[in-house]
């Protein structure tokens, strides 16, 4: 009987002790989603609702203010006439090719140089990647004064005899290319970070059971560490690619856009338009391609990612 | 004839040896050329800002100054021009700072409860809910920007300090969230189990037990705002003007100042102070430095 009594009451508290903790869980559980929830509602208004309204905008005729009065595609069709924007998307695309191959290939040449037991590598590498720490404006302000011709490299080698002509921030022809050089002093020490983990994530003793079997340098890297260094390959092209979609304040700093409009981007096109020449609409329109481009290229990565993580997870 | 033979191999082990002192002395002269390509930049700045206008203008970008004077740097500080306010940069400097310490706090705090409720509690939707989030990351801000100036307007926020400080936080809630979901992560799900059959609560567990074991994650993501927002450009330019404008807008219009000659020694000046903070920030502080610009980029 008492056994019966005993057994009965530890049935009791186990039950209420269930209840008690999956009353916690649940509490918790809700807490938790109470914690997310206010900027769950902050970035549903200030990404997806603003999206659609700089998307509304588009559609309309506005020119310094916002005037909900709908044009259909009008400035769509407007913006792929304008000579303007035509070069700005050459530039992007000329930017983006010289900007990823050149960045990527001094990253990995750097990596690589960086990988061999080197002296003082410590500080190398902190001098390859404080160009991260500066803001692209400063970056810009630099370059700015290295290139000018008046006072820079232009003038420094015509003093020494030298008929190298660094003309790129006065040359229309040539404007985007110092850009591009800024971009990747900026940018190339933490490609170089990147590949630098990737090589150190490399199994020593596969590397020294190849030498065993008489594989050279050249060999090891092509056919050993090459190919683990296939996922950071693909992480830096998708930043290299969506930075240079997003560059803006070095164009600013750098070249204005000019001269004339020979060094705009998209990013800059909108600016302009939406701040200075009172081309709303116009400008929205720009933004919604620059937002397009960035979709196309960062949500398959994102869904990647995603699906890494889940079978990893499990 | 086995001298012979040792003598050989003596002779090809000294010339391998000489190779690869070849190979290494190469090595270091690339890594050498890199460096300068790399430094360049800022020396040629700190020598120009050392110069008087005079020596900008007939000496080499690469000469030494033969007369250095730090005037230029007390120019850029407090009287240099920007725009048509002959004031120096001290007092944006002032302004910014004022604007990125609670933006980079608020941020970070944010961030840190998104990421511990995201990761610790498996509440319905919590992955819908980080997809949300994530993508918010990656808003090219041109879409988003004439939006944002309409909003801060409605209110009352125009033109003002506080207007950027939402403005930085509500952007910066998907990066600090994103950091800290990943480091949480990490965090084993045996030890918040133990603290709730202890009776811990939300709140108990994430102050006495996950926060704690999160300082470096905290480092990182305080140095990855900090950076991020000092060196602003679009949403200051956007959002600010005259004496409100943050520290890069009011270096880029110092710089492109246009009235007589160009004061390219403050200029440049000007740019070094510009840099300063976040350049002190990571020789300080640069394994965390280079730990947040990697979550910030690899992992989304």
């Amino acid at each position: 009987m008492r056994e019966v009594l005993k057994a009965n009451q530890s049935v009791n508290q186990q039950a209420t002790l269930k209840r008690a903790k999956s009353k916690r869980v649940f509490s918790n559980n809700f807490f938790a989603a109470l914690t997310v929830s206010p900027s769950i509602l902050v970035l549903l208004v200030a990404v997806y609702v603003f999206i659609g309204w700089s998307v509304l905008i588009s559609f309309t005729g506005s020119q310094y203010f916002p005037v909900y009065e709908f044009v259909g595609f009008e400035q769509y069709v407007k913006l792929w006439a304008s000579e303007r924007w035509m070069v700005s998307v050459n530039n992007l695309f000329t930017f983006s090719i010289f900007f990823v191959v050149v960045t990527m290939a001094l990253g990995l040449l750097m990596a690589i140089l960086l990988d061999q037991k080197i002296r003082a590598e410590g500080a190398i590498r902190m001098i390859f990647l404080y160009p991260m720490a500066v803001s692209l404006i400063v970056t810009g302000v630099a370059w700015k004064w290295i290139l000018n011709p008046d006072t820079g490299l232009d003038r420094l080698f015509n003093s020494i005899g030298l008929n190298i002509h660094v003309d790129w921030l006065v040359n229309p022809e040539m404007s985007i290319y110092a850009v591009i050089v800024a971009a990747i002093w900026q940018t190339a020490g933490f490609v170089m970070a990147i590949f630098l983990a990737g090589l150190r994530s490399v199994d020593n003793e596969i590397i020294k059971a190849a030498r065993m079997e008489g594989a050279g340098y050249t060999r090891i890297y092509l056919e050993i560490i090459l190919p683990v260094l296939r996922p950071a390959f693909f992480t830096v092209i998708i930043i290299l690619v969506y930075q240079a979609i997003r560059s803006f304040d070095l164009v600013i700093a750098l070249t204005n856009g000019g001269p004339g409009y020979s060094s705009d981007l998209p990013t800059t096109f909108m600016y302009k338009m939406t701040f200075s020449r009172g081309e709303l609409a116009q400008g929205e329109a720009s933004a919604v391609m620059i937002l397009l481009t960035v979709i196309a290229i960062i949500v398959p990565y994102l869904y990647s990612e995603m699906r890494n993580e889940r079978r990893n997870s499990k | 004839m086995s001298a012979v033979i040792q003598n050989k191999q003596m002779k090809s082990r000294s010339s391998k040896k000489f190779e690869k002192k070849v190979g290494r002395f190469a090595l270091y002269f690339v890594l050498a050329i890199f460096v300068l390509f790399f430094l360049m930049p800022l020396v040629v700045m700190l020598i120009a800002s050392l110069k008087d206008l005079d020596e900008v203008r007939n000496t080499s970008i690469f000469a030494w100054s033969l007369n250095p004077t730090l005037q230029p740097w007390k120019d850029a500080w407090d009287s240099a021009c920007v725009g048509i306010d002959c004031v120096g940069l001290k007092g944006f400097y002032h302004t910014t700072l004022i604007m990125v310490i609670p933006a980079v706090l608020i941020s970070t705090l944010i961030g840190a409860f998104n990421g511990y409720a995201l990761t610790k509690f498996n509440f319905k939707g919590s992955k819908l809910v980080y997809s949300i989030i994530l993508f918010g990351s990656f808003v090219p801000y041109q879409a988003v920007v004439i939006p944002i100036a309409k909003s801060i307007g409605w209110l009352g926020l125009a033109d003002s300090l506080y207007g950027l400080v939402l403005v930085h936080v509500v952007y910066g809630i998907p990066f600090t969230t994103m950091f800290f979901r990943n480091y949480f992560i990490s965090v084993p799900q045996e030890l918040i189990k133990a603290a709730q059959v202890d009776g811990a609560g939300f709140n108990r567990i994430f102050f006495e037990i996950v926060l704690p074991l999160s300082v470096p994650m905290i480092v990182v993501t305080i140095i990855f705002q900090f950076t991020g927002i000092w060196n602003d450009f679009l949403f200051g330019v956007s959002f600010t003007s005259g004496s409100n404008t943050p520290i890069m807008v009011a270096l880029n219009n110092m710089v492109s100042t246009s009235t007589g000659e160009k004061p390219y020694n403050t200029n440049m000046a000007a740019a070094i102070l510009a840099a300063l903070p976040t350049l002190v920030v990571y020789f300080l502080a640069g394994k965390y430095f280079v730990r947040g610009l990697m979550a910030g980029a690899v992992k989304g």
